[in-house]
């Protein structure tokens, strides 16, 4: 090892190959079946259950989490999948502590929910162990439907289109599909390749064709798309990154974090992987928390988290911020970047703090800087090549009920569409609803 | 401190707490530690008649029900009376009652139906020291089928003949032990007095089996592919014990006569219940097969706190205080009336008694949009199913409307203690004389 924590610079190789295998290892391992039997035996099978009302893809958790109890994971894994095709994945991303578990009634009464993310996750994993897929297509229906984007809203609702006897092309701009469940989110979440798992056994249904390397502007165009099939859905996500607006910005060494965590998802060799000794992302999301966690796994030696609102604003959950407080990750609040220092490369950022009052967020004189071998954006992303003709709201392609855009045959899900949380969870209810509201309109 | 001393038929043991003749009082090695452990005294575990010991099946011979997180509810067993050779038995009873004269050593017995074997059995124990004998009639697998056990206990004539026949051949205290596979168990009882026992022991273990393996097809435990049903045991038992104990206890021709309980037995708790129903003394195999010797320590010093609490300072104090308290339904006072009440700062809003009040009951919990459960006295029966599912201790409880106060339900006023024997729906009703 030549490198390691205090070596100056973006160094590759600063751990030791057991570091790197414990540091992104599987973050919470899978229940075996007797810590599952006991956690399932938590659930008190609510009445109209206040989880299954909180989960955005009203998955039956008191039933599945029953038959966790009575020994067929299996029937459980049915449950959810019938609701979220992408349950396995949920399992693991989910910010459940802010969803189900959240009011999950024994964590009103004593504080410690019913584990009903890591229970979901034991369900999915045996079902999806066995290689069982537990669909069926329905018989032919001849209509054909393309899906821009294989996100997760993209595969929910090819999934449900092809149940419904439908044949689906799905369009994606990278080489593989997935979209954030393969290029964005932190590695230790779904470790082992789960998400091309996952999207093997989802396309098991049959049906549905994968097209890589395809987007919107590059290779389709949505009228080409309208006029090949006899519906359209949008889920291609949102491909911009908002930029910091801060001097300085150009500098080298000044990146997206989305792209920091997709490289790193793409490169399982954790050595290989480049990381500045001082590390400043900026932002306040789960993009912000997952890059700058990493970092920190990756080898370096102080990473700061700067958020320019105060904690109770930070989008990203209480138990996300623990997690980078746990692993030794630094958060700054209410202090925002007025211009990265360098030469060529970044070497500062220069900070000043903030108050957010009543008349929005002012600057205050007092500033501060942070050393910077690496900056990271994670401050949001934005709509980008967005095809001509559609409505836009709020930065988004407006949609009204199921998705449904100001195109007649055209719907849009996941986090292009306007509405919703931007979460994976939510992008699967809206793909799945969408793909309803098209099966009921081609077949009505 | 209370005083946990208990003298039972003539039998002193420092706490009430046994263990029933059983594995745990197979042998020497085990009772003494037993003893080390505190125990106050033990049942040997039955021994046979003279001759070749009797022989056990070399698969499983236990099956069990589990609750939440394995915890163990109910157990069953195939297993037979000691398969050790009767002498060696004797000789380890002995040695162990020199060593610990202050505990109680009772010997289970069980022989062939006939005075000859009952004389011979009592003639070889005589000198052994131990305090007294307890007959099995109650082991209901194996030994039933050759006409001994719960074969016996099921006929009452045969309990009295036998209990007549130890008796008139010993002069050890007699309890006979019963078995609950009958329809009524205050005749067997009323035969072992009639006999002249000293005490009867309740309950033996149920018939049963535990559960099916649905494999195999055949029920557990499972000795190469088939199954016999064995004698259940452990807390699932023992409201079905508490039940019979209370049976005896209260019964006119069988009131008074001591009894030593069992059945389920598991914390202190069951004990001080068993106890207020009218036992003397408790016997434990389950807790003890599950946990180990030492749950015994629990025990004692629960009894002792609860019995401190309450002012008792001998456990005459509180043998028997419920007996008085059990009665027959027809007894019960239709007049009193109670209605639920939900604390709402308790309630932690799982819906579970609206579902168990909608779906099978009398629809009288109402559900607000914000998850509010309340109660509708108008259709409330008092049925008691609403504290029973709901997760929160006390957070449902039943609140006695008092006199005079008008029964939303029926529009009733709530009025004196009056019972089923004289309602007007009874067609047997006595009518008061005019």
């Amino acid at each position: 090892m030549t490198s390691n924590q205090l070596t100056p610079g973006i160094v590759a190789g600063r751990l030791g190959a057991a570091e790197y295998a414990r540091n992104f290892a599987d973050i919470a391992p899978r229940l075996d079946s007797h810590e599952a039997r006991v956690a399932a035996d938590r659930c008190y099978f609510c009445h109209d259950a206040p989880c299954m009302t909180a989960c955005p893809t009203t998955i039956d958790i008191p039933l599945f989490i029953r038959q966790i109890a009575t020994g067929t994971p299996e029937a459980a894994a049915r449950t959810i999948f019938s609701q979220n095709i992408l349950g396995g994945m949920c399992a693991r991303v989910c910010p459940t502590e802010q969803l189900c578990e959240e009011v999950c009634v024994r964590k009103v009464a004593e504080g410690k929910p019913v584990e009903i993310g890591r229970l979901q996750r034991f369900a999915t994993d045996s079902l999806m162990g066995q290689g069982v897929h537990p669909f069926q297509r329905a018989e032919p229906t001849g209509k054909s439907v393309a899906v821009v984007g294989a996100g997760p809203a993209g595969l929910s609702a090819a999934h449900r289109l092809a149940i419904k006897g439908h044949d689906v092309v799905i369009y994606d701009a990278r080489p593989k599909a997935g979209g954030l469940n393969e290029y964005g989110i932190a590695s230790y979440k779904a470790p082992d390749d789960f998400a091309q798992a996952e999207v093997d056994w989802l396309l098991k249904i049959g049906g549905i064709a994968v097209r890589n390397g395809k987007s919107l502007g590059n290779g389709l165009s949505l009228e080409g798309l309208r006029k090949d099939h006899d519906a359209v859905v949008l889920a291609f996500g949102l491909a911009g990154v908002n930029a910091l607006r801060a001097e300085g910005e150009a500098l080298g060494n000044v990146l997206d974090a989305v792209d920091f965590i997709a490289t790193l998802r793409q490169q399982p060799d954790r050595a290989k992987l480049p990381v500045g000794r001082d590390v400043v992302v900026i932002g306040g999301g789960m993009t912000a928390v997952d890059a700058a966690v990493q970092s920190k796994l990756l080898g370096a030696e102080n990473v700061t988290i700067v958020y320019r609102r105060g904690q109770e604003r930070m989008s990203a959950s209480a138990h996300e911020q623990e997690h980078a407080a746990s692993v030794g990750v630094r958060i700054i609040h209410n202090a925002a970047p007025v211009k990265v220092h360098g030469n060529g490369s970044a070497r500062e950022v220069e900070f000043a703090y903030t108050e957010d009052g009543p008349g929005g967020l002012t600057l205050k004189g007092e500033t501060f800087r942070l050393k910077a071998d690496q900056v990271m954006k994670a401050i949001g992303q934005i709509l980008e090549g967005t095809p001509d003709g559609l409505e836009i709201e709020g930065g988004k392609i407006a949609v009204t009920g199921a998705g449904r855009t100001s195109l007649p045959d055209v719907w849009a899900a996941g986090d292009c569409a306007s509405g919703g949380e931007d979460l994976t969870v939510t992008a699967v209810a809206e793909g799945r609803d969408a793909a309803e509201d098209i099966h009921a309109s081609l077949m009505g | 401190m209370a005083d946990l001393t208990t003298n039972f038929i003539g039998i002193k043991s420092p706490n009430p707490f046994w263990l029933a003749s059983a594995p745990p009082t197979d042998k020497e090695y085990n009772v003494r530690r037993a003893f080390e452990a505190g125990w106050g005294g033990v049942v040997w575990k039955t021994l046979g008649a003279e001759g070749p010991p009797v022989v056990n099946v070399n698969g499983p011979r236990y099956g069990a029900i589990w609750g939440a997180d394995r915890r163990l509810l109910g157990l069953n067993n195939i297993e037979l009376i000691t398969d050790r050779p009767l002498q060696t038995n004797l000789d380890e009873i002995r040695r162990v009652k020199r060593d610990w004269p202050d505990r109680a050593l009772v010997i289970s017995l069980m022989v062939p139906c006939d005075e000859e074997s009952w004389k011979d059995i009592l003639h070889r124990i005589e000198d052994t020291g131990a305090d007294g004998v307890e007959l099995n009639f109650g082991c209901p697998h194996g030994m039933s089928e050759r006409g001994m056990g719960s074969a016996v206990g099921q006929v009452p004539e045969y309990i009295e003949m036998v209990a007549r026949w130890v008796k008139q051949y010993s002069h050890m205290p007699c309890i006979v032990k019963l078995t609950p596979n009958i329809t009524d168990i205050r005749k067997p009882a009323e035969a072992a007095k009639r006999g002249g026992a000293d005490a009867v022991s309740l309950i033996n273990t149920i018939n049963s089996i535990t559960s099916v393996n649905l494999d195999s097809f055949a029920p557990e435990p499972t000795i190469d592919g088939k199954g016999a049903h064995g004698g259940y045991c452990g807390p699932a038992v023992k409201p079905i014990a508490l039940s019979m104990v209370s049976e005896i206890a209260r019964h006119a021709e069988t009131r008074g006569l001591p009894i030593s309980g069992i059945g389920g037995v598991t914390t202190w708790r069951d004990a001080a219940e068993f106890m207020a129903l009218g036992a003397g003394n408790v016997q434990v195999c389950t807790a003890a097969m599950t946990y180990g010797f030492k749950v015994v320590q629990e025990m004692i010093s629960g009894l002792s706190q609860y019995m401190d609490e309450k002012g008792m300072t001998a456990t005459s104090d509180l043998i028997g205080r419920a007996v008085p308290n059990v009665t027959d339904w027809n007894q019960l006072n239709l007049n009193y009336v109670t209605k639920a009440q939900i604390d709402q700062d308790l309630c932690i809003k799982c819906g579970r008694c609206y579902a168990a009040c909608e779906d099978t009951s009398h629809q009288a919990i109402a559900m607000s949009d914000d998850r509010t459960f309340t109660v509708k006295d108008e259709e409330c029966v008092a049925c008691n199913l609403c504290i029973d599912v709901c997760p929160v201790e006390n957070c449902i409880t039943m609140r006695p409307l008092a006199k005079g106060e008008v029964d939303p339900r029926t529009g009733k006023t709530v009025g004196d203690y009056a019972n089923w024997t004289t309602h007007p729906n009874n067609p047997m009703a006595m009518k008061a004389a005019e």
